[in-house]
C-alpha cells in the first residue's frame, strides 16, 4: 500500500516536471544564496583567524630589547632562569614576511599549521621546512627548503623553524623578539636580574583598523542572516505550493481508504529527500557564488589588514552543514504548516487550487496584528533596549514584522486604487491585483527583504566608506608618521627631521582614569593639522582656539557615552579640573581619549616624551625620507606609516568591497525575482478561469499579457517604496544600535539616493523578467484552452 | 606543529603504541646496545648521542614530618633525530622533561622541551650536571646531587645523597626486552637519601626519605608487537626490586627483574621469574588503568600487594602516562614508584 | 441579417486525430430572432457558439456578423467584435470574482464605451439585484450570479445574445424565471438570441429551432 501510494505522489511530478523543478530550484537558490554569502563570510573570517593564529599576536606578551634584537644568549639565560619564553626571527625574504619560531616552547606550537607526519618533522627542525599558501610560496626564489603548501597560513606569511629562520635572514646567534607563555613557573628570576634590557609588553587587543573591521565583519553577518530570512520566504512558497499542487491526489488517496497517519509520514520523506537533494544542489551553487565573488572579498579583507588572503576556496563542513540545514530546517518549517492543514482537512473538502492563496479574512487579521506586534516590538527594543542582543533582536522583529505587514499594507493601497480607477479596465486591474496578492504574498516578502537588505547593506558600506577615509583624514592628517623605540632616539629623530620636513608633530600621551575609564590623553603641537582635520560632533562655540588656549579639552566619543560626559561639563585630569569643549568621532577606539593642548600636556606630564612623529611633508619625498630612516636609525617598517599609501589601499579596498557587495545584491534580487517566476507562474494556471470571462468580453490575450507585466511592475515598485524605509531602518538598527551595543561607537549615517533609486530599478527589472514568462504564455494561450472555461462538462 | 607527534618522535615507548612503529624500532644508523656492556664512568653518565633515545629518570618516596607520604618525579628525556650531536638549532638532539609532586589527593605535573644545540637542555658526565630550563639535577658527582624543578603550580629543591653502589641490570647493564633480543644498557642509583622542600599551593613542606635514579639508553627498545609496559621499583624491608613487564600484542608479556641486596648485591631474573597481575583497575583520564597490583618473585619469596597513594598519578603530559609513588604490604613491606605505559 | 453562418467546419485535435465537430453547417439570424440550439452532448451546439461569438476559430467555412466576416479580422477587431456586438452568457456564470456585482454588471458595457446608467439601474432593479450591487459574486447563490451574468451581457444591449445552457446550473422554477426576464429584456432590446440548451420545454419558448446532429444541421 505504501508503495502505491508514493507511487500516486511521485506520478504528479512525472505529470508535472515543471512544478518538480520550480520546488527545486526553489529550495536550491535559497540555499545558495544562504550558502553563499556564509562561505564568503566565513572564508573571509578564516582568512583573518589564520592571520592572527599565525602568532597568536594578541594572545601573549611579548618581549622586546631596546637594542632592536635579543641576544640568543638572553634568551637561554631567561629559560634557565625559569622564564617560558619562546623566540622568534622574524624578516622579510623577497618581500615576504619569514617567520622563525620554535615549534618546541612556542605556546601555539607552529601556529596553524598541523604535523602528522612524523618525517616532516624531523625535516621541520634538522633541515629546513617552509609553510606558506601556494601563492605566498611561488613568490619565494630557491632557497633549498623543503615548501609545504598550507593554507591555513596567513597570506604573505611564511611559517618555519626559527634555525631555518636565522640561516635565511643572517641573524645567528639573534633573535627578534621573545613570545611569553602566559603560564609561568612558581620560581622564577626577576626579569632585571637576568636580561635588564628586555622589556615586556602586555598582549595587544588589535589595532583601530582591526577593529573597524571587525564591524564590518559583524554587519556582514547581519546580511547573512537577511539572505536566510529571504532564503526562508522562499521555501516556503516552493513548499506550500508543492502541497496545493497536490491536494487532489493527496484527498483522492484518503478517499480510497489510505491511512491518513501513512501518508504525512510519506510526505515527510519524501520532502526530507528533496530537500536534502535541493540543498545539496544550493551548497554547490553557493560555493560556485562564492568563488566566482571570493576574490574581491579576499582583496578587501587583505586591505583593511594589510596582508592579502589566500585565493582559494575552501568547501568548509560547516557551510554544508548550515546549508543543508536551511533546505531541510526551511522546508520542514514550511511543511509542518501544511502537514498540519493536511491531517486536519475534512476528507471531502473541495479540491480548490486556489485556497492556499485564499487567507481567510481571520487570518489576515492575526497576521496584521502580529505584524503590528512585532514592528512595535523592534521600536520598543530600539527604544529601550540594550545589549547586542536586543540590536539583533530589533532587526529580527523589525524584518519579520515588515515582511509579514506587506500584504495586509499592499492591500490596503491596492484597494485605495480601486477607490479611484476610472476605467472600466484599472478598474478590473487594480480589483485583480488584489485578488492575485495572497498568491504572491510570499514572493514579495521575499522580494522586500531583499530589497531592504540591500538598501540596508548599500547604506551600511557607504557610511563604512565615507567613515573610514574621514577617519584616515582625521588621525593620519600628516602625510607621514614615524614611531620611535626609546626617547635617546625619538629625541635623535627629532633633531633629525626638523630640518628636512615642513613641520614635525610630535604625538604624546599619557593613560589616566577619566571618571573611572581608562583613557589617553593626547598633548598634540597646535598646529592647522589637528583644526582642519579633527570634526567635532558637538563643541562649545570656538573650540579649538580655546583648546589652543589651554582653556579645556576634547574627549572622544566613547568617553563621552561611557562617562556621560557632555559639552561644558568638567572633567579631571592628573588632579586638575579641564572643561570640555568638543566631542569628536573617533571610530574603531574602544577606550577613551581626550585631547589637550601640548604645553598643557607638558606641565601635566612633565616626564613623559613624545615617541611619535607626525610629520607634515611633500607626499612625493616619502619614500626617500623612509628608506634613509631605515638606514641611518635602523627603523623598522613598522615603524613608519605612510599616510597617502594607506588612503589609497583603503580607497581601493572599498572598491572592490562595493563589487562584492553589489554582485550580492544582484543575487539576491535575482533570487527574489525567480519566486516571483514561481509564483507567477503557478497562479497563470489557477487564473485562467479568471481572465477567461474577461477574454470573452472583448480583451485580447495580448492586452491581457501586457496587464501582467504592468502588474508585476506595480507591485514591484510598491514593494520597493516599502523596502525603502525599511532598508533605512535596518541599515540605522546596524550602524546606530548593533555597532554602538558591539563597538561603542556609532557610525554615522549617510544616505544615498542615487543608489537606492539604481536599486528600485534593477527590483523593477527582476519583476519585469519574473513576469516576462507567464506573460507571454498567457498572450499565447490557445483560445481552446480559454474556452475550456466555459466548457459545461467541466 | 602538533606537540603531540613531536612527542612521539622523543619517546619511542609511545610511538610504537601509536602505531609510529617505524620510528621506534628501526635503528636507521643509530649504535645499537652490545652485551657484554663496558661502561666507562663518569662519561657515560653523560649522553650518548648515537644512540635514538636516554633517559635520566628520578623517582622518590617521601615523608613529611607529620607523616603524609609524598612521591616526587625528576625526568629527562634526551632523543636523536639522527645518530649525531650537531649544533645550534639544527641539531637532532632533543630533550624533554617532566617534573611530577604527588600527594594522597593531588598529582602536580608539568613538562618541558628543549632543543639540544643552543644550551637549553643537556647533560655533562663531569661535573655531573643534567638540565632543562631551570630545571637541575647537578652535583661533584652522581653521588651527591641537588635537583631542582618548578611548574606553574609547584616547585620543589632537593639534596640526594647515595648510599650505596651503582647496580646493573640484566647481564651486567645489558638489558634485554624482548624474546627477539632488543635490549638497553640500564643501570641505577637505587639508594639515594634524600631532603629538602616541596613548594605546594597550600606552602612548603620539608620532606626526607629515599630516591631511586635510573639511567638507561637505547636506539630499539621496544619490538614491533610490544604495546607498553609496567615497571616496578620496590624498596622493601629485606632488599630492593626492580621489575618490569612488557605487554605484547598477543596478550602475553615478557618479564625482566632485579633483585637488589642491602649490600648492593644483584641477581638478575629472566622472563618469566618476576611476575605482576593487576588486582584492581581505576579509572583515570577517562581509561581503565590497573592501580592495585600482585607482584611476586618465587625465587625470593616475594608475593606482595602493590598499591598506589593516589590512583590519579596520571602524566597529563604531551604524551601521557602513569606515574606515581605506591606502598608494598604482604610477605614484604616497603615503598616505591608504578610507571605504566601504554593504556589507551 | 445579423448573422451569417456558411459552411462552418471544425475539429480538434483527438488522442486519435483530429475529431470532427462541425461538419458543414450554415444558419442565419435577424435581430429581434430567438433561436434554440438542440442536440445531444458532443453535437457541436458550444463549438457553434463559440464560433459565433468569434471566441474561436473555424477551420472552415464564415461567421458574418452585421455583414462582417470575423473570420478575416486580426485578434485585436475580433476583440472588439465581441466587446461591441456579441454578449456572451455562460452556464457556470463566469463573473469576474474580485470585482462587485455593480462592476460586473457595467463591465462589459463600460469595456465597449457604451454605459447607461438609467438602463443598468432599470436592469438590476428588474432583475432582482439592487440590494446586492455592493456584493461580491461568491456571496450570490446561483440563480443571482446568473441574473448578474444577464445583467452584464445586457448592460451593454449586444446585438447578438448568445447563451449556453443559461439556466443550466439552476433548478426549474429559477431557471423559468431568469428565462423569462431574459426573452423579455431581448425583445426590448431588439437582439438576436441564440441560445443552447438540451430542454425540450426551453427550446418550446424560442422562436426557432436548430437541431444538431453529429456536426450536421438535422
Amino acid at each position: 500500500m505504501t508503495r502505491a501510494g508514493l507511487h500516486a505522489l511521485l506520478s504528479h511530478w512525472w505529470r508535472n516536471p515543471m512544478q518538480l523543478f520550480t520546488l527545486v530550484v526553489g529550495l536550491s537558490l535559497a540555499t545558495a544564496l544562504w550558502s553563499g554569502v556564509q562561505a564568503v563570510n566565513a572564508e573571509a573570517r578564516a582568512s583573518y583567524d589564520a592571520a592572527a593564529a599565525t602568532l597568536g599576536e594578541g594572545q601573549f606578551a611579548q618581549m622586546t630589547s631596546d637594542a632592536g634584537m635579543i641576544q640568543q644568549a638572553d634568551y637561554i639565560k631567561l629559560r634557565r632562569a625559569g622564564w617560558l619564553v619562546s623566540p622568534v626571527v622574524e624578516g622579510r625574504l623577497d618581500g615576504v614576511r619569514l617567520i622563525g619560531l620554535d615549534p618546541l616552547t612556542a605556546p601555539n606550537g607552529l601556529g596553524p599549521v598541523d604535523l602528522s607526519d612524523g618525517e616532516l618533522t624531523v625535516d621541520v627542525l634538522t633541515g629546513g621546512v617552509f609553510f606558506a599558501t601556494q601563492d605566498t610560496l611561488d613568490r619565494l626564489s630557491d632557497y633549498n627548503v623543503t615548501l609545504v603548501p598550507s593554507p591555513d597560513v596567513a597570506p604573505g606569511v611564511i611559517l618555519t623553524d626559527v634555525g631555518t629562520a636565522q640561516r635565511l635572514l643572517d641573524m645567528d646567534g639573534f633573535l627578534s623578539r621573545l613570545i611569553v607563555a602566559s603560564a609561568q613557573p612558581v620560581n622564577q628570576a626577576p626579569l632585571a636580574d637576568v636580561a635588564p634590557d628586555l622589556t615586556v609588553r602586555t598582549p595587544q587587543n588589535g589595532t583601530d583598523v582591526a577593529r573597524l573591521t571587525d564591524s564590518f565583519h559583524l554587519n556582514l553577518t547581519a546580511f547573512g542572516l537577511l539572505s536566510f530570512a529571504v532564503g526562508i520566504f522562499i521555501v516556503h512558497g516552493a513548499i506550500g505550493l508543492a502541497f496545493e499542487q497536490r491536494r487532489p491526489v493527496i484527498r483522492t488517496l484518503r478517499a480510497l481508504g489510505f491511512p491518513l497517519r501513512r501518508l504525512v509520514a510519506l510526505i515527510a520523506v519524501e520532502l526530507l529527500a528533496l530537500s536534502l537533494i535541493a540543498g545539496a544542489i544550493g551548497v554547490g551553487l553557493g560555493y560556485l557564488i562564492a568563488a566566482a565573488l571570493l576574490p574581491d572579498v579576499a582583496a578587501t579583507i587583505s586591505g583593511l589588514y594589510g596582508a592579502s588572503v589566500s585565493g582559494t576556496l575552501q568547501l568548509r563542513p560547516e557551510w554544508w552543514l548550515s546549508g543543508l540545514l536551511i533546505a531541510v530546517g526551511g522546508t520542514g518549517m514550511a511543511a509542518a504548516t501544511s502537514l498540519f492543514q493536511l491531517a486536519r482537512m475534512p476528507l471531502l473538502a473541495s479540491a480548490r487550487p486556489r485556497a492556499w492563496a485564499m487567507q481567510a479574512g481571520r487570518g489576515r487579521l492575526y497576521q496584521a496584528a502580529l505584524a503590528v506586534g512585532l514592528l512595535i516590538l523592534a521600536a520598543l527594543l530600539g527604544a529601550f533596549g540594550s545589549g547586542l542582543i536586543a540590536g539583533f533582536g530589533m532587526l529580527a522583529a523589525l524584518l519579520i514584522g515588515a515582511a509579514l505587514a506587506l500584504p495586509v499594507v499592499l492591500d490596503r493601497v491596492l484597494a485605495f486604487g480601486s477607490s479611484r480607477a476610472k476605467s472600466v479596465i484599472a478598474e478590473w486591474f487594480w480589483a485583480d491585483t488584489r485578488q492575485q496578492l495572497p498568491g504572491l504574498s510570499l514572493a514579495l516578502m521575499a522580494l522586500l527583504l531583499a530589497m531592504a537588505a540591500n538598501v540596508g547593506v548599500s547604506t551600511m558600506v557607504s557610511s563604512f566608506r565615507l567613515t573610514f577615509t574621514g577617519f584616515l583624514d582625521q588621525r593620519l592628517a600628516s602625510e607621514f608618521y614615524v614611531y620611535a623605540d626609546d626617547a635617546d632616539q625619538a629625541a635623535a629623530l627629532q633633531t633629525f627631521l626638523t630640518s628636512r620636513v615642513d613641520k614635525v608633530l610630535p604625538i604624546q600621551s599619557a593613560d589616566q582614569d577619566i571618571r573611572g575609564l581608562a583613557s589617553e590623553i593626547y598633548g598634540p603641537t597646535a598646529h592647522a593639522t589637528y583644526r582642519e582635520n579633527w570634526l567635532f560632533l558637538q563643541s562649545a562655540p570656538d573650540a579649538w582656539p580655546r583648546i589652543e588656549a589651554g582653556e579645556g579639552a576634547a574627549i572622544n566619543e566613547q568617553l563621552a557615552r561611557r562617562g556621560d560626559i557632555a559639552i561644558g561639563d568638567t572633567i579631571t585630569i592628573a588632579g586638575q579640573p579641564f572643561v570640555v569643549l568638543g566631542i569628536y568621532g573617533d571610530y574603531g577606539n574602544t577606550i577613551g581619549q581626550v585631547i589637550v593642548t601640548e604645553t598643557l600636556f607638558n606641565t601635566l606630564f612633565p616626564d613623559i616624551r613624545a615617541l611619535r612623529f607626525g610629520l607634515r611633508m611633500d607626499p612625493a619625498d616619502v619614500p626617500a625620507l623612509s628608506a634613509e630612516l631605515r638606514d641611518s636609525f635602523g627603523l623598522a617598517e613598522s615603524n613608519m606609516i605612510n599616510q597617502a599609501g594607506i588612503k589609497a589601499f583603503s580607497l581601493d579596498v572599498f572598491e572592490r568591497t562595493f563589487t562584492v557587495t553589489g554582485a550580492l545584491n544582484v543575487l539576491t534580487l535575482a533570487v527574489a525575482g525567480f519566486a516571483i517566476l514561481m509564483s507567477l507562474l503557478t497562479l497563470a494556471t489557477m487564473r485562467l478561469p479568471q481572465l477567461a470571462p474577461v477574454w470573452a468580453q472583448g480583451l485580447t490575450r495580448a492586452r491581457l499579457g501586457r496587464i501582467e507585466i504592468i502588474r508585476a511592475v506595480l507591485l514591484a515598485l510598491l514593494t520597493a517604496a516599502l523596502a525603502l524605509p525599511l532598508g533605512l531602518a535596518l541599515a540605522w538598527t546596524l550602524l546606530a544600535v548593533v555597532n554602538v551595543e558591539a563597538f561603542g561607537w556609532r557610525l554615522p549615517m549617510y544616505l544615498f539616493p542615487l543608489a537606492y533609486l539604481r536599486l528600485a530599478v534593477f527590483a523593477v527589472i527582476a519583476a519585469v523578467l519574473a513576469a516576462l514568462w507567464p506573460a507571454r504564455k498567457l498572450a499565447r494561450t490557445r483560445p481552446a484552452d480559454l474556452l475550456k472555461v466555459f466548457s459545461n462538462e467541466r | 606543529m602538533n606537540a603531540r607527534v613531536l612527542l612521539l618522535l622523543l619517546w619511542p615507548f609511545a610511538a610504537s603504541a601509536q602505531g609510529f612503529a617505524g620510528l621506534g624500532t628501526e635503528t636507521d644508523g643509530f649504535a645499537t646496545p652490545q652485551s657484554p656492556a663496558i661502561f666507562d664512568f663518569p662519561t657515560d653518565h653523560g649522553p650518548h648521542a648515537d644512540y635514538r633515545i636516554e633517559w635520566w629518570y628520578l623517582t622518590a618516596n617521601l615523608q613529611a614530618a607529620d607523616g603524609a607520604p609524598y612521591g616526587l618525579q625528576w625526568t629527562l628525556f634526551r632523543t636523536a633525530l639522527a645518530p649525531e650531536q650537531g649544533a645550534g638549532w639544527s641539531s637532532p638532539q632533543l630533550w624533554m622533561g617532566h617534573a611530577a609532586v604527588t600527594t594522597p589527593d593531588m598529582h602536580y605535573v608539568t613538562e618541558r622541551l628543549a632543543r639540544g644545540g643552543i644550551g637549553q637542555a643537556g647533560v655533562t658526565a663531569d661535573p655531573f650536571e643534567a638540565w632543562i630550563d631551570d630545571w637541575q639535577l647537578t652535583g661533584p658527582d652522581f653521588d651527591r646531587l641537588t635537583m631542582t624543578a618548578s611548574g606553574p603550580d609547584f616547585a620543589y629543591d632537593m639534596n640526594l645523597t647515595a648510599t650505596g653502589p651503582l647496580i646493573f641490570h640484566g647481564n651486567n647493564g645489558y638489558s634485554v626486552k624482548s624474546a627477539e633480543g632488543q635490549a638497553s644498557y640500564y643501570y641505577s642509583q637505587p639508594s639515594y637519601t634524600i631532603e629538602g622542600t616541596l613548594t605546594l599551593p597550600d606552602g612548603d613542606v620539608d620532606v626526607t626519605g629515599t630516591a631511586w635514579l635510573d639511567r638507561e639508553w637505547s636506539s630499539q627498545p621496544l619490538s614491533d608487537d610490544q604495546t607498553g609496559w609496567d615497571w616496578f621499583s620496590l624498596s622493601l624491608d629485606t632488599g630492593k626490586l626492580m621489575g618490569f613487564r612488557l605487554r605484547q600484542t598477543d596478550g602475553t608479556v615478557y618479564t625482566s627483574a632485579t633483585w637488589i641486596t642491602p649490600d648492593g648485591q644483584t641477581t638478575a631474573y629472566p622472563d618469566g621469574a618476576f611476575n605482576a597481575d593487576p588486582l584492581s583497575t581505576a579509572t583515570v583520564d577517562g581509561r581503565t588503568i590497573p592501580t592495585r597490583w600482585r607482584v611476586t618473585l618465587p625465587d625470593r619469596n616475594v608475593d606482595v600487594t602493590v598499591a598506589a597513594i593516589n590512583d590519579q598519578a596520571w602524566m597529563q603530559t604531551s604524551v601521557p602516562y602513569w606515574e606515581g609513588p605506591i606502598t608494598v604490604t604482604g610477605t614484604h613491606t616497603g615503598v616505591g614508584y608504578l610507571e605504566m605505559t601504554g593504556y589507551e | 441579417m445579423l448573422l451569417r453562418v456558411t459552411d462552418l467546419i471544425k475539429s480538434y485535435p483527438g488522442p486519435d486525430g483530429a475529431v470532427a465537430i462541425l461538419n458543414g453547417i450554415s444558419m442565419a439570424m435577424d435581430r429581434g430572432e430567438t433561436l434554440a440550439l438542440t442536440g445531444e452532448s458532443g453535437s457541436g451546439k458550444s463549438t457553434l457558439l463559440h464560433l459565433v461569438g468569434g471566441l474561436d476559430q473555424p477551420d472552415s467555412g464564415h461567421v458574418a456578423i452585421d455583414g462582417v466576416d470575423i473570420g478575416a479580422l486580426d485578434d485585436a477587431s475580433r476583440a472588439a467584435v465581441r466587446r461591441d456586438k456579441v454578449g456572451v452568457i455562460f452556464q457556470q456564470f463566469n463573473l469576474i470574482p474580485s470585482l462587485t456585482v455593480a462592476s460586473n454588471i457595467a463591465f462589459q458595457a463600460r469595456l465597449a464605451g457604451v454605459e447607461d446608467a438609467d438602463w443598468t439601474r432599470d436592469l438590476t432593479t428588474r432583475m432582482g439585484l439592487a440590494d446586492h450591487m455592493a456584493k461580491y459574486p461568491e456571496q450570490l447563490s446561483g440563480g443571482q450570479q446568473q441574473r448578474v451574468a444577464i445583467a452584464r451581457t445586457l448592460a451593454a444591449r449586444p446585438a447578438l445574445v448568445l447563451a449556453d445552457e443559461p439556466t443550466g446550473n439552476l433548478d426549474e422554477t429559477t431557471a423559468d424565471t431568469v428565462l423569462d426576464l431574459m426573452l423579455t429584456l431581448v425583445a426590448e432590446t431588439n437582439a438576436a438570441l441564440l441560445m443552447v440548451t438540451h430542454s425540450e420545454r426551453l427550446a418550446a419558448r424560442m422562436g426557432r429551432r436548430l437541431h444538431l446532429r453529429a456536426g450536421r444541421v438535422a
